[in-house]
């Protein structure tokens, strides 16, 4: 099948020098999510916005639905909705009148019914008639999420759609873009948050200084990348590891204080139940446990290493 | 092929903001244009009965008209681009499948209807002023249409260059207002010593107001047709400025 979206030696020169894009290759494919992970400054908003057509790249291509974003920009772009990482919206607006505007403006004929169904989608139905600057801030971000469906895209990008959302709103967007992929919708978004991607998506890339480190199926990159660790806190202090739990290779706090565990997400190398019963078994009683999972800085720091 | 939803959904939406800013957008050039009739048309009109066997008073409505169209074309094109880019909704417009025209003709079709809503509205505030005569009721809507979208045109394009308020105004106020002063609003321009009539010659303005007062009253300070011809020409310009503002993205994508 072919892919919904190619970019091909995609390159960003901005205008003072800086180079934030360098040779992308990227394949999307129809139908899927893909979750772009990158730290501060990567170029996943700048390689969104071109694909969008809102930055102009400096060299290579991109085909949305087989269409040239450049040159036949019309069909390209209809199949498209943005939610920008910034709020960026209207103020003295009603909610519903920036929704027609936004469905208007992407071609296509006006449909009430359909824009109540996005209101209620994103509970805002109540506001629907509410002026924009009257909402909380995570209400302006339902209704730039609710912008780009007024027009029912094929595609949807969402640039870090959950940063600073509360925990509430964030359930909510994810169950939501499951459900427009049920719908078939192809979903691009970008995130800091591995456990996000993790949790959404089916493909994860891997953006560092405007280069595409790796491009990977989630669960293959879970297993090479989802290190785990768990803390054991001990009820008494520790000088040393004892040697019956020297096969689990331990790592001990500086205090003594509390046990590290480091296992694989996936399972296939994760002890817990038997290192549980060694360390009953030795005579160590603990308080407390809890589980770290590797922030994408540390990551990328292996990543970057290897 | 024509996204004509975009178009629609554009213009209605820059429309509603002028609706619901109506009273202000009303208020403040009928009353600017009272003042100027009570002012000019009353306190040195009193002294000065005639021109070109006009009534002062009569002979000052159609440069006001002029006056407010210009100013506010511009004001409400640049402000109508300029926000957007300002707060940011603006990606969503350079997102969408709207070819470089259409978002123009959303835009700057707002701000002309609304300019040719206000120019109605003065020659109405005027009527109750002094008594009226048009001429040419078709010419004048020719020349009010033209101006009202060529300002529009100029006001969008200041919008797109200005990159902070200030630059905003001060296109408007250090050359559009010093223009329109002196381009003959307020007297015929063979009231002036010679070397000021060659000079004022180039004031695009000039023409715009003689040939609108032209269709009103048949009196011209240059031929009706050169004042057709500079205000196509100057239409001319700036589509040719925004079709280069569009193809090389300039201030709009980086
Ligand atoms: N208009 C611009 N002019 C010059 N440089 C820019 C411009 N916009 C972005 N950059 C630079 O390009 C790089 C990539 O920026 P971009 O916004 O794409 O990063 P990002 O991966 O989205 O980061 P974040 O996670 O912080 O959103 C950054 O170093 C940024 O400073
Ligand atoms: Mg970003």
């Amino acid at each position: 099948m072919q892919p919904i979206i190619q970019i091909e030696n995609l390159s960003k020169v901005y205008a003072n020098g800086f180079t934030a894009l360098k040779s992308i290759n990227l394949d999307i494919r129809e139908g899927e999510i893909i979750a772009l992970l990158g730290p501060n400054g990567a170029g996943k908003t700048t390689l969104i916005s071109i694909v969008c057509g809102i930055v102009k790249a400096s060299s290579g291509s991109v085909r949305i639905g087989g269409y040239d974003n450049v040159k036949q920009y019309r069909a390209a772009r209809s199949l498209i909705g943005l939610v920008p990482q910034e709020l960026a919206t209207d103020s003295f607006e009603s909610v519903n009148s920036t929704f027609k505007l936004s469905r208007g403006l992407f071609g296509k004929a006006p449909d009430q019914a359909w824009l109540d169904q996005v209101l209620k989608d994103l509970s805002l139905f109540d506001k629907k008639h509410e002026w924009i600057i009257r909402l909380s801030g995570g209400m302006k971000r339902r209704v730039m999420i609710g912008k780009a469906l007024a027009h029912q895209p094929r595609i949807l990008f969402l640039d870090e759609p959950t940063a600073g959302v509360d925990v509430e709103l964030r359930q909510d967007m994810w169950q939501l873009v499951r459900r427009l992929r049920e719908d078939g919708v192809t979903i691009i978004l970008t995130t800091h948050y591995l456990e996000e991607a993790e949790e959404m998506a089916d493909r994860i890339g891997v953006i560092n200084k405007g280069e595409l480190m790796l491009v990977e199926d989630k669960q293959v990159l879970m297993r090479k990348l989802g290190e785990k660790r768990l803390f054991l806190h001990l009820t008494q202090t520790l000088a040393k590891i004892p040697e019956a739990l020297a096969a689990f290779q331990l790592d001990l706090s500086e205090d003594g204080l509390t046990l590290i565990y480091r296992y694989d997400k996936q399972g296939e190398h994760s002890d817990i139940t038997q290192l549980l019963g060694a360390i009953e078994a030795a005579g160590l009683r603990w308080r407390d446990l809890d589980t770290e999972q590797h922030s994408l800085e540390e990551i990328f720091v292996n990543l970057v290493r290897k | 092929m024509i996204n004509i939803h975009g178009v629609n959904a554009l213009y209605k939406f820059e429309m509603a903001r002028t609706f619901r800013t109506l009273a202000q957008s009303i208020v403040s050039p009928v009353l600017s244009t009272s003042l100027y009739f009570v002012v000019f048309g009353s306190a040195i009109g009193s002294r000065m009965s005639e021109v070109d066997g006009v009534p002062y008073g009569a002979f000052l409505v159609p440069g006001l008209i002029m006056l407010s169209i210009l100013t506010e074309s511009i004001a409400n094109a640049s402000f109508g681009i300029y926000f957007p880019r300002f707060i940011g909704t603006i990606y969503e417009v350079l997102s969408a499948p709207m070819s470089p025209l259409e978002i123009v003709i959303g835009y700057v079709g707002a701000a002309t209807s609304k300019s040719l809503l206000i120019g109605v509205i003065i020659l109405a505030t005027a009527s109750l002023f002094v008594p009226l005569e048009i001429r040419h009721p078709w010419v004048m809507l020719l020349f009010l249409t033209l101006t009202s979208l060529s300002f529009s045109l100029f006001g969008f394009i200041i919008g797109i260059w200005a990159d902070s308020f200030e630059k905003l105004q001060v296109i408007p106020l250090l050359i559009i207002t010093p223009l329109t002063f002196l381009g003959g609003s307020f007297y015929s321009i063979s009231m002036l010593p010679p070397l000021w009539q060659t000079l004022t010659l180039f004031n695009p303005v000039v023409y715009l107001v003689s040939g609108f007062r032209w269709s009103f009253y048949e009196i011209a300070d240059v031929n009706v047709g050169v004042s057709l011809a500079m205000t196509l020409l100057f239409l001319l310009i700036c589509c040719v400025i925004l079709y280069w503002v569009f193809k090389t993205g300039y201030r709009l994508k980086k």
